[in-house]
């Protein structure tokens, strides 16, 4: 190019770009910055799990019906095996059992399917990540977001399932609400930290299932860990309920089942519950963000 | 290209010895096969199983306010990913890019989902750009008449996936070309559908030129560089091979492709 002689002659590019203020392109922000644009994305946060949601079952001629649907298949299947044909109830009452299975079941899916959709948030969808600006920890969010919308299906069924069992609504129920706050901080926290490693080594998407899965049979979905464990010393039954997802399987069964109190909580539950909420959230968030101009890579 | 005085000169992109590097998981060698991958793995070394592709190599430029600028080259020369890294898209492997404000790169198809309604495609590829829901219901009627999608009936309200390819494009088209951009990059090929919509497309994106500070063009049309820019970067390798004023530059480029 032949420019006219101009004062900027004989700069170089990091002394011209601090002449005329440019900044560096694709930065890492600092992170107030960053949790500022992640709000000020909100709208297209939840418009995405909302998106993403609803094209789950648009193809299908039931079309959204699917949601409450599935879990109830879901519900179904547990209650023939371990109801009908098993006549399970690992040292509880039917009327226990069951709904105590069917809850394990629904939260722990909670946390299971938004590690699955945090690990491949990333490397599953590059080609956003390479065509459009947004905080990157957007896509995470947005899924675990999606996960919880899918939940709250699922809770309808579980309250059919738990009231057929003859545990009526009650003033515990509320206690719901907090329990599902923190299991959702806790599962998005996992989310980013997923979605950060998924981006780096995409060969975890082959590798979670299994870990999840020893993770479920850890705890106690299907069985109540201190009767599995009675024999055993204390301390292995306290690490095991004190793992986040027995936890929050714990709080939501002992808030929707009459017969199921607090005398098969772990002490200090709330606290635990609070404390693996905030660790991971808080945790996750940084350790994202940490990475944030590396998303996209090729 | 009008002269400028030195001190309208105002750079707003700073391209500074620019290297990109892509990392292809498990295609070092020729086999594909799981033993094949488990050698590799096995193999001594820091990455393996991971090959290189260095797809711009060292390119420096700076780019100036009310500038159009063309980029051409041969299929694979990097000029996609060039764009790319300049809007900060594709991290550098090594040098920077810096820029006055965000530079965007025209184009909304990943964020759309083929499922959903061409109305709430709409919404998203707003929301994905970084319009509020305000400035979005503001330009819903003018993206949905621009798209020309209703003229053949509602179909806004069906699913993208029952629309044809040039009417998807249209839209796609649309919803990208809503909103204003400081620097504006546009890969080529974007101007598509039929011959009406072309016509309306490239008055949009002239537009959007107006109201862009800086504007990149990537093309292997020569003719809608040399209309649309007055300095063009030629990259063949990765490299930049000529930087210069529009008609130099294609005459050499055009000499070069045998043309």
């Amino acid at each position: 190019m032949t420019a006219p002689a101009s004062p900027d002659e004989g700069l170089t590019a990091t002394e011209l770009a601090a002449k005329y203020g440019l900044s560096v392109s694709g930065a890492r922000p600092s992170l107030v910055e960053y949790v500022r644009q992640l709000w000020d994305r909100r709208h297209f946060i939840l418009a995405f799990s909302r998106a993403k949601l609803t094209a789950q079952y648009s193809q299908a001629k039931l079309g959204q019906l699917w949601q409450v649907v599935t879990p109830l298949l879901n519900a179904a299947v547990y209650f023939f095996i371990f109801g009908v044909i098993l006549e399970a109830d690992r040292g509880m009452e039917r009327e226990v059992y069951i709904p105590f299975l069917v809850t394990g079941v629904f939260v722990f899916t909670f946390t299971q399917s938004s590690v699955m959709a945090g690990v491949r948030a990333i490397s599953g969808n590059l080609g956003l990540v390479r065509a459009l600006h947004f905080p990157r920890a957007s896509l995470p969010v947005s899924f675990a977001l999606q996960q919880l919308q899918q939940l709250l299906f699922s809770m309808i069924v579980l309250f059919a399932v738990t009231v057929a069992f003859g545990s009526y609504p009650d003033l515990s129920w509320v206690l719901i609400l907090p329990a599902l706050a923190l299991q959702f901080c806790f599962n998005t926290g996992l989310a980013l930290i997923m979605a950060r490693a998924g981006a780096k080594t995409p060969d975890l998407a082959q590798l979670m299932p299994f870990v999840m899965r020893t993770w479920m049979y850890a705890s106690g979905v299907m069985y109540s860990i201190p009767i599995m464990l009675a024999d055993k010393p204390q301390w292995i039954a306290d690490v095991l309920q004190w793992n986040p997802a027995a936890i929050y399987m714990d709080l939501i069964r002992f808030a929707l089942i009459d017969d199921y109190g607090s005398e098969w909580l772990p002490d200090h539950v709330w606290a635990v519950a609070g404390g693996w909420a905030l660790l991971f959230a808080v945790g996750g968030f940084v350790y994202f963000w940490k990475a944030e101009e590396r998303y996209g890579r090729g | 290209m009008a002269e400028r005085t030195p001190e309208d000169r105002i750079p707003t992109v700073i391209a500074d010895d620019l290297h990109i590097v892509y990392r292809v998981n498990g295609a070092k060698t020729g086999k594909g096969s799981a033993t094949a991958a488990l050698s590799r793995i096995l193999k001594r070394g820091d990455e393996r199983g991971v090959r290189k592709v260095h797809a711009v190599r060292g390119v420096s430029f700076v780019a100036y306010r009310g500038e159009a600028i063309g980029l051409i080259g041969s299929n694979g020369s990097g000029k996609s990913t060039l764009l790319r890294a300049i809007a900060g898209l594709l991290p550098a492997e090594s040098g920077k890019v810096y820029t006055d404000g965000q530079p965007s790169l025209l184009g909304v198809n990943a964020a759309l989902m083929n499922d959903l309604t061409g109305e709430r495609n709409v919404i998203l590829g707003g929301l994905a750009m970084g319009m509020s829901r305000e400035q979005i219901k503001e330009r819903y009627q003018e993206i949905v008449d621009f798209s020309g999608i209703n003229e053949k009936g509602d179909f806004i309200t069906l699913p993208m996936r029952t629309y044809s390819s040039g009417m998807a494009a249209r839209l796609r088209f649309s919803i990208a070309a809503a909103k204003d951009h400081d620097v504006l990059m546009i890969d080529e090929a974007l101007a598509t559908g039929d011959r009406k919509f072309q016509k309306r497309s490239e008055e949009r994106i002239r537009e959007l030129r107006k109201q862009a500070g800086t504007v990149f063009l990537v093309s292997h049309n020569n003719k809608s560089i040399r209309d649309t820019c007055d300095r063009v970067l030629w990259l063949e390798r990765g490299e930049l091979r000529m930087d210069g004023p529009t008609d130099e530059v294609i005459k050499e480029y055009e000499k070069f492709t045998g043309k």
